[in-house]
């Protein structure tokens, strides 16, 4: 099948090809522009090298003609022809108005470098309106991997070969055995190696060799063990006559699949990990302000919000004067969030809340206004559209491990949620503040007679609370959209959280949040995300019945008081 | 006073004339006067929706502004009468009374959410009055009252579908924000997917609740339902917020559009404007306008806008396009009416012709949706759009999709029939009775 296309686009390219010397012929060719048109228009296709086949990227074309040249130049087999490939795949293959002369380019301002697509040796700089894009779109830039597939296969980097076993591993192409058996042959680096035969194994299994070859071809792809290998060994099981192959195909397909099966609860596990630590971050500062000091604070999301512009705030600045300093920016966001939030959180305290302790309802109203204050506010200050806040290098990507596929920022969310955890508990467990905030909580009036300053301790607490929460709002920063709304997304989770964990109890909040996260994970691939949240909503209540304090109850006398 | 700004006002005209390259007809030598003629615009401007309607809150009073200094329409001046409906679809209902009954609005130019347009719906109805509505939508409506200079379903998300089997997609997954707009596409994608042969479990649809932000779960699943060998595509109609998050996932596990290329109904240059780009190049947007298209027109209202805006990085979208196209017609429909009164407008809109912004000549149609280019482009590092397919000619707003069997009979026309669903088959115009 992928042959007989690629025979058709090769007869096309010939095709083509005349009709475009045709009219390099008619047109008036510049002198400067001669030697490039005659490149380009020269008849004999098959004599003409490489670098002047990349000039024949030049000029007005059709997405069908841009992909015939790139089959083209595979065919040439000159590796050569690669840096031009890859720069039209990025987008950084540009012609010359003039004479359709083609180059690489970077953007320098209003200027664009221009570079040779063959040797990458600088070629001046030429103002933007004078050069034109190759244009592109997705299946040019698939036909540029393909071909890159095959040229770079015994490229110099182990990381290019690396990538083209990769793609010869999905193009699953016949043709390619001989080469690929070259290439193992000459290859050292035992990883790059193994990825080979994979590619090797599932060309065999397309291919007419005989069935006990596939057979073996099938054991690679069993020892690989992922959905792709999985589909081509469910396609080569239904089309295969051998008895043998065929055995060995569906003995491969029954072990990969109890494999994906494991990894894919493996996977769920930790989608729930993920969404229960950006659950506990949200929701721990409230486990001070709610769960400690019992104040029903609606504003609680707006705290998480504040952390998050301050982090747009600080990549802003960096952004402008010291561009340097990208990688560390959320470090230095970290302290501004929560001094930011803390600050506001004080001012909530002092100015409202202190007023209105005791008195639940009203707390709960006033807090609200509070937060569609601050809302409108940062509305006002920013504007109502999402601003961006980058990922560093290191929150950014995935790694693999086995079928599961890990990313970084999600990864970096969970330690620095179990970081930020740790801190809080170390914080009331070790600190003088932490001790007197516990006496205020338990019994205020007792702590009042041991010459606490009880609303200085209040103030205080809430402050943490609100800090926490604004340092929450930097990682959340990194996985959702900083706008106004950042904050409403997150309240009623944060509530639900505290509550089902028991109120008044960090580690309630921990347990609450990890184990919410997960039977949300594991709901969600046959429910829905609808549906999952609803049935997690359904559940809470029902727990709520049987316990009312929550998972971690706190018991003993102050508890009414 | 009053001259230096009759002396500005009369230099601006000639420039946006120029600018606009409107022909001399409308434009006025003599400057407005008299009673001005009031427009509505009821666009969010707090809550969810501010971000999105806001700009186009913008973009009216520019238009408006525009218009005034070209003269006015039928010599009067134009009053600009904003209220916000604050993203509470109650309050739009309650809002567009008040534009109506209170400020006595000619017009009104807003909503963006389907559920907002519902509400406010009996209210025009009630008091007889204009709505332009300039957002793509589900169709399978059409009013007397309101004029959709969005797209209809066959004007964004049938043609994208074309386009993506041209390229070779056969597994289909249909991801979408659970309300009524995606439902309604999904449903008609759907029955036009199986119409064109695919296989019931080559689709695959799945929803999330509004503002939904952990993707993992869903993006994992696209991948795995991808990984069978055939070409597989998303068309999402997920809306607003969440679509940040979900590009995210996507590009932090490895998706790419080269592998699995998602197209997207509801993500603008707006949208993208909150985002790096770089991981999403190649993703894939059907709408009816890009900022990137390159015609005069285009080019010198993206200066107006950057002027009346003051800051150059204001990106321009579809809707906008959607509000010039509306506001223009309807001021053409005045201007041959003769006069503001709301019947005789809505007798004058359908037929008339407005250039859009992507070098075509739009209509408007019997059944008071307008004819539309369909352009696909393709997400650029510059939080662009490049264009990678356009329909050769205008295509047709369609109230009613030819996909759904029970709108397949419905037919809706205000000039010949003076009916918004008439039944082909029972010959006869089913009215109100079928309130749904």
């Amino acid at each position: 099948m992928t042959r007989s296309i690629r025979w058709l686009l090769v007869g096309l390219a010939v095709l083509l090809f005349g009709a475009a010397s045709a009219s390099a012929q008619e047109s008036p060719a510049e002198p400067g522009t001669a030697a490039a048109a005659q490149a380009a228009g020269s008849a004999a296709t098959s004599a003409a090298g490489p670098a002047a086949i990349v000039q024949k990227f030049g000029g007005k074309q059709s997405y069908d003609e841009t992909e015939a040249v790139i089959i083209e130049l595979a065919a040439s087999g000159d590796e050569a022809v690669a840096r031009a490939l890859r720069a039209l795949r990025d987008g950084d293959l540009y012609w010359r108005k003039g004479d359709e002369a083609v180059f690489i380019g970077k953007r320098q301002g209003d200027d664009i470098a221009i570079f040779d697509p063959m040797t990458g040796e600088p070629a001046g700089a030429v103002p933007r309106g004078e050069m034109e894009k190759v244009r592109i779109k997705n299946s040019i830039r698939n036909a540029v991997t393909t071909a890159l597939g095959s040229l770079t296969l015994r490229a110099d980097n182990p990381a290019q070969r690396m990538r083209a076993a990769d793609t010869l591993f999905s193009e699953a192409d016949p043709e390619m055995i001989a080469s690929l058996g070259e290439a193992i042959a000459a290859e050292e680096d035992t990883a790059v190696r193994a990825r080979m035969q994979e590619a090797l194994a599932s060309a065999t299994l397309v291919s007419d060799l005989p069935a006990s070859e596939k057979a073996e071809a099938a054991k690679i792809l069993a020892a690989r063990g992922d959905r792709e290998s999985l589909s081509m060994l469910t396609r080569f099981a239904g089309s295969t006559d051998d008895p043998v192959a065929k055995k060995a195909a569906e003995t491969a397909i029954v072990a990969i699949q109890s494999n994906i099966a494991f990894w894919n609860q493996m996977q769920n596990v930790w989608y729930g990990l993920s969404l229960g630590s950006v659950l506990l971050l949200a929701a721990i500062g409230l486990a001070i302000t709610f769960g400690v000091m019992g104040v029903i604070n609606m504003a609680h999301g707006e705290m998480v919000m504040i952390g998050a512009y301050t982090t747009y705030v600080v990549q802003e600045f960096i952004r402008t004067s010291a561009p340097g300093l990208f990688e560390f920016s959320l470090l230095i966001a970290l302290p501004l969030a929560f001094l930011a939030s803390g600050t506001v959180g004080l001012v909530m305290e002092r100015f409202l809340i202190r007023f209105l302790y005791g008195r639940p309802l009203e707390t709960l109203l006033a807090t609200f206004g509070v937060s569609l204050i601050l809302q409108q506010a940062v509305r006002t200050i920013f504007g109502p559209s999402n601003r961006e806040v980058g990922n560093p290098d290191f929150m950014s990507g995935a790694f693999d491990l086995r079928l599961m596929s890990v990313n970084w920022n999600r990864l970096w969310i969970i330690v620095f949620a179990m970081v930020v955890f740790l801190a809080l508990l170390a914080v009331l467990n070790k600190t003088p503040l932490g001790l007197q905030m516990r006496a205020v909580t338990q019994n205020r009036k007792m702590a009042a007679a041991m010459g606490i300053r009880t609303p200085w301790v209040d103030a205080m607490t809430f402050a943490l609370g609100s800090g926490i929460a604004g340092i929450a709002g930097v990682a959340l920063s990194q996985i959702d959209n900083v706008s106004p709304n950042l904050g409403q997304g997150y309240i009623i989770d944060s509530f639900m959280v505290v509550v089902f964990g028991g109120v008044g109890n960090l580690w309630g909040t921990l347990v609450g949040a990890m184990s919410l996260g997960i039977v949300n994970k594991f709901l969600e691939p046959y429910a829905g995300a609808v549906l999952g949240k609803i049935v997690v909503l359904v559940l809470i209540i029902l727990f709520i019945q049987k316990r009312p304090r929550g998972l971690f109850a706190q018991k003993g006398r102050f508890v009414d008081a | 006073m009053k001259s230096a700004i009759t002396w500005m006002q009369k230099t601006a005209a000639a420039a946006a004339i120029a600018a606009f390259g409107i022909s001399g007809a409308n434009a006025q030598d003599k400057m407005p006067s008299g009673e001005p003629i009031k427009v509505g615009i009821l666009h969010s401007l707090s809550g969810t929706m501010a971000i999105s309607e806001t700009t186009l809150k913008d973009a009216m009073l520019m238009l408006i502004d525009e218009q005034n200094k070209k003269g006015g329409v039928l010599g009067r001046p134009l009053e600009a009468v904003v209220v916000d409906p604050a993203s509470d679809w109650p309050l739009f209902a309650e809002k567009a009374r008040e534009l109506i009954s209170q400020e006595k609005v000619s017009v009104v130019f807003g909503c963006w959410t389907s559920v907002s347009r519902k509400s406010v719906l009996p209210v025009f109805k009630e008091l007889d009055s204009i709505l332009f509505y300039p957002v793509q939508y589900e169709g399978e409506e059409s009013e007397r009252n309101v004029f959709y200079t969005g797209a209809a379903p066959n004007q964004q998300a049938i043609p994208a579908v074309d386009y993506l089997m041209n390229e070779g997609v056969e597994r289909w997954v249909l991801e979408g924000t659970d309300y009524v707009y995606p439902r309604t596409t999904n449903k008609i994608l759907e029955a036009y997917l199986k119409a064109k042969g695919v296989a019931a479990e080559d689709i695959k649809v799945n929803y999330t609740p509004f503002g939904f932000s952990d993707w993992q779960t869903e993006v994992s699943a696209i991948k795995e339902f991808g990984s069978t060998g055939k070409k597989t595509a998303v068309v999402s109609t997920v809306n607003g917020d969440a679509n940040v998050p979900f590009y995210k996932e996507l590009g932090n596990q490895g998706i790419k559009a080269t592998d699995i290329p998602v197209v997207a109904f509801s993500v603008g240059e707006e949208e993208l404007a909150g985002i790096d780009t770089a991981p999403l190049v190649g993703h894939l947007a059907a709408w009816n306008y890009f900022q990137s298209v390159d015609t005069p027109e285009n080019e010198a209202f993206i200066t107006a806008w950057h002027k009346f805006i003051g800051n150059e990085e204001r990106v321009t979208n579809d809707p906008m396009e959607a509000h010039y196209i509306g506001f223009n017609m309807w001021v053409k429909a005045v201007e041959k009416a003769g006069t503001v009164e709301p019947d005789k407008v809505i007798d004058a809109l359908p037929g008339t012709e407005q250039a859009n912004l992507t070098g075509g000549m739009s209509k408007m149609l019997p059944n008071h949706h307008i004819t539309k280019p369909v352009l696909i482009g393709e997400i650029n590092a510059e939080g662009q759009f490049d264009v990678v397919s356009e329909t050769e000619e205008l295509v047709p707003g369609d109230a009613w999709s030819d996909f759904l069997p029970e709108s397949k009979k419905l037919e809706a026309d205000w000039v010949e029939l003076k009916c918004g669903n008439y039944d082909t088959e029972a010959k006869k115009c089913l009215g109100d009775t079928m309130a749904n």
